[in-house]
């Protein structure tokens, strides 16, 4: 201390406000470290996706799988038997009873012990043999109509096999033609998910889901926790620009957003094991672009709102119910009513999730994406721009 | 620009109203280069609103302001290249290092790297700070924190330093090593505007500015306050009980102020009423106790304790 000398005033050169790539990195390099050693700023970055990635992964699925399903075999023949076993070796349903009365059908239904109960009645073989044909009895409980709708469908999907084979062998028996060819013959092709796997639909959308959420609430910390300690104060006392402080403060959290990104993605891959069928480069671009939207929208709020709690409040609350419900990742866009579905165009994730499901199951490239890429570049230059003009460094 | 000639800062008719409400009122100031002004008065006065219109913080309702040569409002960025800041609230970042510290404001202040090293060695030395400049500043005790801020808010050489109660709740071993480095930065010709409501810190200061009720009231020197400012003549009357006296001598010929400093009362007397000599027996004749009065020299608190009455009478009238 003793032999220190005052050195000259450095004069910065003059002129308008350029950016310094210096002043955005320290800006930067400054809000990792303070992410680093911030509990809850990581638990975001880093639990956050991996826990809504178990959670809506394998809690959100349209399938409808082991369908519980009670039997009441009032004849009890091996052909009844093994009509009953055909519904369960489909893996549709799952036989959770087999019952001796309709008091105890009724009762398992009371219960929710089964969705639905086939009844196969007391003549069923004997009506086979003799007509060629037998009524089969199926009851759903129609509280959750979809499921059921669906369960419907895959019991008309059974039987059908089951009257195919009946009748085979109720022809070979009475010496008539082996098939009755119909007048038209639905064969039906599916594209793009050929085992109508509602997870290969569901889990792309999800990983947008997750990255619209996170990323908001990382941004939406970076600035209010600055007016919170004081620490903005100091900041907007020196030379630094708003725009270094936005680039400076969104650099750190896209690279965060990439991480968290590659996570979600490769989860999609190899843990629901969803096919990738795009290529890498449109994957890269569209996830930067979303990424870009998604945080500035965060930073736009924690400019906006000066305290922490309420920034983080106000990005849950903007991104998490739009998201979930209008960006078309599990409820179907097409079919809302038409003031909701232009109400879904301002909901930047359905753009996401439209371009996610494009390039893993269809393969689709930038050229056939450019609606939705547009839509996103849209959005990006809106938020930048009002995010840049939101931060003013005055105190009033 | 700032060099040579001219004030460092300058405020003419500077205001600033929110709504209403007149936080400051047409503020002149000059302050040459090199000097240190201290800023008193009581809290709500209009001193932490002056010093934020002064460092671009604040934009001003009415008047102007240069600091180094450069319009607090048109050349503002010009203004925070120039100046360096300390605000009222602890505003380094706790969760970074005392290192980590000081290069984010060197990268922020465009320090060129040629000069960082010379630069960061010296703020570490200043704050006192050898050996800890991986401690996270979190767990740094208030003074060290205090310096550390400064020697942070001086990395880029500013010309101009504003410093919003920088020894507020610093014990005061610390606060006389504070004032040591601000000697030591006007030494070096860096202009300083410091805010304090200690007011022995008061007399370390070039000049004082006091500000009361959004008004500046008074301007001047320490020993040039306590001289002029009274116009009276000031004594120490011990005396029992001192709010009966207190009370008697308000209304008391002659008596322009009387005010309790510890065991005793401070009586300013004007001419041409009571003496010295008079007091003890008038307060007796009121059933109080006293002593000989004895002039002594007006302490800046008394100085303070007038102006202010003054300046609440005229406010009132």
């Amino acid at each position: 201390m003793s032999s220190c000398i005052w050195l000259p005033a450095t004069r910065p050169r003059r002129g308008r406000d350029a950016v310094s790539p210096g002043r955005l990195l320290a800006i930067a390099f400054k809000e990792i470290l303070q992410v680093w050693r911030d509990p809850r700023s990581l638990a975001i970055a880093l639990l956050m996706p991996l826990m809504q990635m178990v959670m809506l992964g394998y809690g959100v699925s349209l399938d409808i799988r082991h369908v519980p399903l009670c039997v009441f075999d009032q004849e009890n023949s091996q052909t009844s038997r093994a009509v009953a076993q055909r519904f369960v070796a489909a893996g549709w349903f799952a036989a959770s009873a087999r019952l001796g009365s309709d008091q105890a059908v009724h009762e398992a239904m009371d219960r929710a012990a089964c969705i639905g109960a086939a009844v196969i009645p007391a003549d069923f073989s004997r009506r086979l043999d003799s007509t060629g044909g037998s009524p089969l009895q199926i009851v759903f409980d129609a509280t959750d109509a979809n499921t059921t709708n669906i369960a419907i469908g895959y019991a008309q999907g059974v039987v059908a096999l089951i009257s195919n084979q009946l009748e085979a062998r109720w022809a070979a028996a009475h010496g008539g033609p082996a098939t009755r060819a119909g007048m038209v013959d639905l064969e039906p092709r599916v594209w793009f998910n050929e085992g109508l796997e509602s997870r290969y639909f569901i889990i792309p959308g999800v990983v947008a889901v997750i990255l619209a959420l996170v990323g908001a609430q990382l941004t939406s910390l970076t600035v209010s926790r600055e007016w919170e300690r004081g620490t903005m104060e100091q900041l907007i006392s020196t030379p630094v620009t708003p725009f270094e402080v936005m680039a400076g403060k969104l650099l750190p959290y896209f690279l965060i957003g990439i991480f968290d990104a590659a996570f979600c993605l490769l989860a999609a891959r190899f843990w629901f094991a969803v096919p990738f069928r795009g290529d890498f480069a449109t994957l890269l671009i569209t996830t930067a672009l979303f990424l870009i939207v998604v945080l500035a929208i965060g930073y736009l709020i924690s400019v906006r709102v000066r305290s922490q709690l309420g920034a983080s409040q106000v990005a849950l609350l903007v991104t998490m119910l739009p998201t979930t419900l209008l960006s078309g990742y599990t409820f179907p866009i097409d079919q809302m009513p038409a003031p909701i579905r232009a109400l879904s165009l301002m909901v930047y994730p359905r753009y996401f999730v439209t371009i996610l499901r494009a390039v893993f199951l269809k393969g689709s490239g930038l050229a056939g994406l450019i609606g939705p890429v547009l839509g996103l570049v849209a959005y990006a230059v809106v938020v930048l721009w009002l995010a840049g003009r939101a931060f003013h460094k005055r105190l009033d | 620009m700032s060099d040579s000639a001219g004030p460092a800062v300058l405020a003419e008719g500077l205001s600033k109203s929110f709504g209403t409400f007149t936080a400051v009122d047409r503020l002149d100031l000059a302050i040459a280069p090199g000097e240190v002004v201290g800023f008193i008065g009581p809290n709500g006065a209009g001193k932490s609103t002056t010093i934020r219109m002064l460092s671009a913080l604040l934009r001003p309702t009415a008047g102007r302001a240069r600091v180094a040569g450069f319009d607090v409002v048109r050349e503002a960025n010009q203004v925070r290249a120039h100046i360096g800041y300390m605000s009222q609230t602890f505003s380094l970042y706790g969760s970074l290092t005392v290192a980590e510290n000081l290069r984010f404001f060197a990268g922020i202040y465009r320090v060129p790297p040629a000069m960082f090293e010379a630069r960061r060695r010296f703020a570490i030395a200043m704050a006192g700070l050898e050996g800890r400049e991986d401690a996270l500043v979190s767990t740094l005790a208030g003074g060290w924190k205090q310096r550390l801020a400064l020697g942070c808010a001086i990395l880029h050489r500013p010309p101009v330093l504003f410093l919003d109660e920088p020894t507020s709740g610093v014990e005061p071993e610390a606060r006389r090593l504070f004032w040591e480095l601000i000697h030591r930065l006007a030494a070096e010709r860096v202009t300083i505007l410091v805010s304090t409501h200690y007011m022995d810190e008061a007399e370390y200061c070039n000049r004082i500015a006091l500000i009361d009720r959004s008004r500046l009231v008074a301007l001047g020197s320490p020993g040039t306050l306590r001289r002029r400012e009274l116009g009276g003549t000031l004594l120490a009357l011990p005396c029992a009980p001192l709010g009966a006296a207190l009370a008697a001598l308000r209304d008391a010929p002659g008596v322009a102020e009387a005010a309790i400093f510890g065991d005793r009362l401070h009586v300013l007397l004007a001419a041409g009423g009571l003496s010295a000599d008079d007091l003890p027996a008038f307060l007796t004749a009121r059933g109080v106790s006293s002593g000989a009065a004895r002039p002594i020299d007006a302490s800046l608190e008394d100085v303070f304790v007038h102006l202010v009455a003054g300046h609440a009478a005229a406010a009132r009238a």
